[in-house]
């Protein structure tokens, strides 16, 4: 990075690590952290609609789509998620290989479970075994994103079901008494003004989701986690950089991330909740509306 | 193997006592039943220990947080905030770390008459190790909910303790504790399976196992990656976690419905289970 950095051995402490910490393996680490800013990205909008899904689902007329709605629901109750975690990439990786296995391959007549074997015709391994590297990098890091939507989409789903319950029944009484079908009543009326209920939850579960980003290193994705421990461990003088076993130091690095990380979204969501708060017809807004008049 | 032979062999292989080779080759759900079964045992005794010392040390910590001393209550506003704010698996790896970089030394002290042998590089092993890391973080939890509930108690109660004249450790101990825990139980029913399903985690993050004497996830995750066959060890793990959630919930209700039995039948606080949340 530095030009000085050509010697790393003849330098003093300051500029040795000004060279270490911007060396190619440090700009991998560092890049690492987007991994969890797009994981945040991806996950945080897509568990939020499976929970939404979910809630609908549970307040439906229709019941085996209620129970549907239910169950997935109430899955994370009892059950550590950790179990889902392992679970889901395993089953995904599996279902679509099998899919694919049955629409590529419909002359294949052997068993796809074989004992201890799981085997699918070439076509259908996924990714192909030929694929380039970022192929199987983006498909792994695909079924993590999807893992975590499903497991955290299920904590969306409790928050957002109760958010709905909490609305008050003359709301949508009112409605209903504007002549609003249900449908209509629902969009109009319910969403809009369930998201005050649904924050305190929703804010929870977000910084939850934040704390359950270092368990993509046990899902094989090259994480933030993965590069502290990969870098700090001790390097002999055969390398560039030679130093002790360094990992403490990384973790702690990774330690002060996440409680920058919580605190800050902490802050921002406790400015949205008095945003939201602003005209609703709750205690907040209550108080709101006597501190301006 | 039939049933009764893989309940033999592997019954309590988690703590070293049976079987040392793990099943290979085509394993039958019997023994998978078995040795999740038998893993479960680390959960509940990081559950057990973790809990029952992290109770008192969260009360200590939750009366420092409440304290009008600034030297007492920053340090433990600062704990709560440093275990709570930070994820558990990041504690983990931390910890062992840290652990590792002790220096070994092993020394013997006595202990009511008896010789002991301590050593430091138990530290590094998961059953002291990970248990202190679990005994802060559920600390931690623990006080927020007591300091919480601390902070809630009617101000009725505490002017009428004034009243009768109960001061200090007495009015402490016959009016702020009692209604602090009954305030605070529904919740820490929550954090007692929240603590639970952490443990999940101990054999997960930087922890090595010895001689393969693992937790209950550890011995599923074996057999999925063994028979590439996720859909029978998992939802063991699954049925015997819930089955043992069920066992806390039962437990705490009856210490809730304790907790509360002076009241009338309709004031009385119900337990409200949450989903469960990592941390």
């Amino acid at each position: 990075m530095f030009t000085f950095c050509e010697d790393p051995s003849t330098l003093s402490s300051l500029p040795w690590f000004a060279c270490y910490l911007t060396n190619g393996v440090h700009m991998l680490f560092y890049q690492s952290f987007l991994t969890v800013f797009a994981l945040l990205a991806v996950a945080a909008p897509l568990s939020l609609a499976f929970g939404f899904l979910a809630a609908t689902a549970s307040r439906s007329p229709i019941a085996p789509a209620r129970w549907l709605g239910k169950g997935y629901t109430s899955m994370v109750r009892g059950i550590p998620d950790i179990v889902f975690f392992l679970f889901f990439v395993l089953v995904l990786d599996q279902g679509i290989e099998y899919i694919r296995h049955v629409i590529n391959c419909p002359d294949w007549d052997e068993p796809i479970r074989q004992g201890a074997n799981f085997l699918v015709c070439d076509a259908a391994r996924t990714p192909q075994g030929n694929a380039a590297q970022w192929v199987h990098e983006t498909y792994n890091f695909g079924l993590a994103v999807f893992t975590y939507a499903i497991v955290f989409g299920a904590f969306c789903g409790n928050v957002l079901f109760g958010a709905m319950n909490a609305v008050p029944r003359p709301q949508l009484e009112t409605a209903a008494a504007y002549g609003m079908t249900r449908r209509q009543a629902f969009w109009r009326v319910l969403v809009p003004q369930m998201w005050i209920y649904a924050l305190p939850g929703l804010s929870n579960i977000w910084v939850i989701l934040i704390k359950a980003t270092p368990l993509l290193f046990l899902l094989g994705i090259e994480d933030i986690v993965y590069w502290a421990r990969e870098i700090g461990g001790s390097r002999n003088s055969r390398f560039a950089y030679p130093h002790p076993d360094w990992r403490f130091w990384y973790f702690l690095g990774l330690l002060i991330f996440y409680l920058c990380f919580t605190r800050v979204s902490e802050v921002v969501l406790a400015r949205v909740t008095k945003r939201l708060s602003r005209g609703q017809a709750t205690a907040g807004g209550e108080a709101m509306r006597k501190a301006t008049t | 193997m039939t049933c009764a032979e893989a309940f033999q062999a592997y019954a309590l292989r988690a703590i070293g006592i049976g079987e040392r080779a793990l099943p290979q080759g085509e394993i039958t759900v019997c023994e998978q039943a078995v040795l999740i079964g038998s893993g479960m045992i680390w959960n509940v005794y990081f559950l057990v220990l973790a809990l029952s010392l992290g109770f008192f040390f969260a009360v200590g910590l939750a009366l420092a947080k409440a304290s009008d001393t600034w030297l007492i209550r920053k340090p433990a506003e600062w704990f709560i905030f440093l275990f709570r704010g930070s994820p558990l698996f990041i504690q983990f790896f931390m910890a062992y770390e840290a652990f590792v970089m002790i220096p070994r030394l092993g020394f013997e002290f006595e202990l009511f008459g008896i010789a002991i042998g301590a050593e430091t590089r138990w530290f590094a092993r998961a059953w002291l190790g990970a248990l202190i890391v679990l005994f802060f973080n559920t600390s931690a939890y623990a006080a927020e909910i007591f300091y919480g509930a601390l902070r809630s108690i009617p101000k009725g109660d505490l002017e009428a303790a004034d009243a009768y004249g109960l001061t200090g450790w007495k009015k402490f101990k016959r009016i702020t504790f009692p209604t602090t825990m009954r305030l605070a139980w529904p919740a820490y029913t929550n954090e007692a399976i929240f603590m639970f399903h952490a443990t999940a985690l101990v054999f997960f993050s930087s922890f090595p196992t010895f001689q393969q004497r693992g937790d209950a996830l550890y011995y599923a995750s074996y057999f999925a990656d063994r028979t590439f066959n996720p859909f029978i060890p998992y939802p063991i793990v699954a049925a015997y976690f819930v089955v043992l959630t069920l066992v806390i919930i039962t437990i705490f209700g009856a210490i809730n419905r304790r907790l509360n039995r002076h009241l009338p039948q309709d004031q009385r606080r119900r337990l409200r289970l949450r989903p469960t949340l990592i941390r």
